[in-house]
């Protein structure tokens, strides 16, 4: 049973393309060997795998408390916004390339709305409106330094990060706008704050958001041509351009997509930290990145499922619910979050074997 | 307080005067942890008006990110060569950046710590802060002051970051001391065994980081009733998580700042009390100490009993307790910085 190859769930197969293009004779294989081979086709499986095996080891290291329908949707909660960087994240690392900028995106973006509706009497849905308009403009820039500049990914979006957080710096005077301020003047910025209570689980709109903007973008990537295109040119961009796909035009629109995304993320993080707080998420572009990793998406692009980012963003979730409710001093959590990287992207080079 | 402060103003007017009758410009730098702060933004709105009145041309630099000893050094480093006679500076790690200090104060610059002190304190030549142990204590104290009875409290500690840095503990512990709880070390954090202490955790010092360790804390023990926050950033998301679960009013929220939205949340009953520090006079008193330096050699001298100067700490609330001090939130909008 083991001498095709198993079905590619999460790596799209080029179109016409018979299942059985390549068949090689392997008659002995021991069990590391097909374990090897069936991640290699669902590299999803092993952030699922470790998810469900660190929600249950810290289900008994942590005790009933870490199972209680209220903290898990907490985690939930407490992910949602690194969990939308990540989806953003995750369509640029799918092209091979990556993204310092999205969490100055978002802020910058939450920063425009907050001031808009705010400060300056907008109204609240035109605030928003102008936010979206604004983050996807912030990716297109991104994806105009990439393929008409020609910079690498990462010099680009270095500098656009740090742009945009200038510009949200100066804009907000590096001040918070208080919720009670967004609750007088524009309380629908903080819709995605609103939760929805079923026994003690507690789903924020937020949450849901998250999930939604998962399974729109699992959509987008696995049903249409045009995600089919965002692993090809993250698989092999000159194959991809010679098969005729017009990749410059295909990479701006990836980035201006995942800046529309981090304007979204930017409404639903008002709602989750109840305030516009220019200080926080600095960290957010690399937390996203360990997300995306974790998740079993390839950084060399191509490879991988965009649900792996929402099972890496919740991985982290649990570690740190599971070691907090443990009584784990909060460097140790650092600490977990960093040998998860490094084994997570380990098993990535691993199971890239397969195919070498 | 208020006669330090007409002092330093009588000594402006002064410097003012000779200012303008001198040519020759006297250079000084000012070095901010960063520029996402609005309590180092004010400072730098002080400095630069000080420098102005004076007549001292005012380089400013800040590090990226609080911790950003890089950026500090390589600041300090351009403060040398460019002939200045002064550096302000808030250290962004108490002890990396002592050897460089003692090279710029080899060549014959006059260094002052502001907010910050360093470790040891007298690396520096003088340091301008706020008491940071007082700053807590006042909010212990109050805290334990408007408690029923004391002995049931749960008390939440919402700390800075993991690397327990010197604002981070002596807040913490000054809180503690002053609510009434054995600190053990003073220097250390969370090496309390008093079982009201429901747990700490870390904030990084905004609305997020308050959020979520409040969130975690409360998973913990939701029968928290007290919360010590860092500062009023984390505080607000220390408010927005027990709001999200209904339990705003079963907890206290106390901090330490005194910036105008946190006064403004004292005012909304969001945060019981605060204690009110003061960045635009640390950075002015700052400056007329370069200036003094560079016009008659004379260094600052601290407050008797302590190893800095200090600069002032007032409670802010609007619940005032016997026996504690302090002022009203409309009293402290009109001084609140931010």
């Amino acid at each position: 049973m083991t001498d095709t190859e198993p079905p590619g769930a999460a790596r799209p197969q080029p179109a016409g393309a018979a299942a059985t293009v390549a068949v090689f004779a392997e008659g002995r294989r021991g069990p590391m060997g097909r374990l090897q081979h069936f991640l290699h086709g669902n590299p999803t499986m092993v952030p699922v795998i470790v998810l469900v095996i660190s929600i249950a080891v810290f289900g008994v290291i942590a005790g009933e408390r870490f199972f209680s329908p209220f903290n898990l949707t907490l985690i939930l909660q407490q992910v949602s916004i690194i969990g939308i960087l990540a989806a953003a994240q995750s369509l640029v690392i799918l092209t091979a390339g990556i993204d310092l900028s999205v969490a100055a995106m978002m802020v910058l973006m939450s920063v425009i709305s907050g001031k808009l509706a705010v400060d300056w009497g907008v109204p609240a849905p035109l605030a928003l409106l102008i936010s979206f308009a604004g983050g996807t403009a912030a990716g297109l820039l991104n994806g105009l330094l990439v393929t008409r500049i020609k910079l690498p990914p990462f010099i680009a979006t270095l500098g656009t990060w740090n742009v945009y957080y200038a510009l949200l710096l100066y804009l907000s005077g590096a001040q918070s706008i208080r919720g009670q301020d967004i609750d007088e003047a524009a309380p629908l910025l903080k819709f995605f704050g609103n939760s929805i209570a079923v026994g003690s689980a507690r789903l924020t709109y937020g949450s849901i958001l998250m999930v939604l903007i998962f399974l729109v973008l699992w959509y987008l990537l696995t049903k249409t041509a045009w995600g089919r295109h965002v692993y090809a040119i993250g698989d092999d961009k000159e194959a991809a351009e010679l098969s005729g796909i017009r990749t410059d035009r295909m990479l701006v629109s990836v980035y201006a997509v995942a800046g529309l995304v981090c304007a979204i993320g930017a409404w639903a993080a008002i709602g989750r930290v109840g305030s516009v707080s220019p200080n926080s998420f600095y960290e957010g572009n690399l937390q996203s990145i360990t997300a995306v990793v974790i998740g079993g998406i390839s950084l060399f692009g191509g490879r991988g499922s965009i649900m792996g980012a929402l099972f890496g963003a919740l991985i982290v979730g649990v570690f740190q619910s599971g070691l907090r409710l443990a009584g784990v001093d909060v460097l140790w959590q650092v600490f977990a979050i960093g040998w998860l990287i490094i084994i997570a992207v380990a098993i990535d080079q691993w199971i890239r074997k397969v195919s070498g | 307080m208020k006669t330090a402060f007409n002092l330093s103003c009588a000594a402006s007017v002064l410097a003012l005067s000779a200012g303008l009758a001198q040519a020759q410009e006297i250079g000084a730098c000012l070095i901010t942890k960063t520029d996402t702060n609005p309590f180092f933004v004010k400072m730098k709105e002080g400095a630069l008006a000080g420098a102005a009145e004076n007549g001292i041309a005012l380089q400013t630099f800040a590090g990226k990110i609080d911790g950003d000893v890089e950026s500090q050094v390589a600041a300090v480093e351009t403060c040398i060569a460019s002939g200045a006679k002064g550096i302000l500076i808030t250290p962004t790690d108490s002890r990396a950046l002592a050897p460089l200090i003692g090279q710029a104060r080899d060549a014959g610059l006059l260094v002052i710590a502001l907010d910050t002190p360093f470790e040891p304190a007298d690396t520096a030549d003088a340091t301008f802060a706020t008491d940071n142990f007082k700053a807590g204590e006042l909010i212990g104290q109050w805290a334990a002051a408007t408690m029923e009875d004391p002995a049931t409290a749960k008390i939440a500690m919402l700390d800075l970051n993991p690397s327990e840095v010197s604002v981070d503990y002596l807040r913490n512990n000054g809180f503690l001391q002053g609510f009434g709880i054995d600190i053990k070390d003073p220097t250390d954090i969370g090496d309390e065994d008093d079982p009201r202490i429901v747990g700490n955790d870390v904030t990084n010092g905004n609305e997020e980081g308050g959020r979520t360790a409040m969130e975690n804390l409360l998973q913990i023990d939701p029968g928290i009733n007290v919360v010590y926050t860092i500062n009023e950033p984390a505080a607000a998301g220390a408010y927005e998580a027990l709001k999200a679960v209904g339990l705003q009013d079963q907890a206290t929220i106390v901090s330490v700042d005194g910036g105008c939205p946190g006064v403004q949340n004292v005012a909304d009953g969001v945060i019981g009390a605060t204690s009110m520090q003061f960045p635009l006079l640390m950075a002015s008193l700052g400056i007329e100490a370069i200036k003094t330096w560079a016009e008659t050699g004379a260094k600052p001298e601290n407050t008797p009993g302590l190893d800095f100067f200090n600069t002032g700490v007032e409670l802010v609330t609007d619940q005032p307790v016997e026996g504690i001090p302090s002022i009203t939130s409309q009293e402290a909008l009109e001084k609140c910085w931010g």
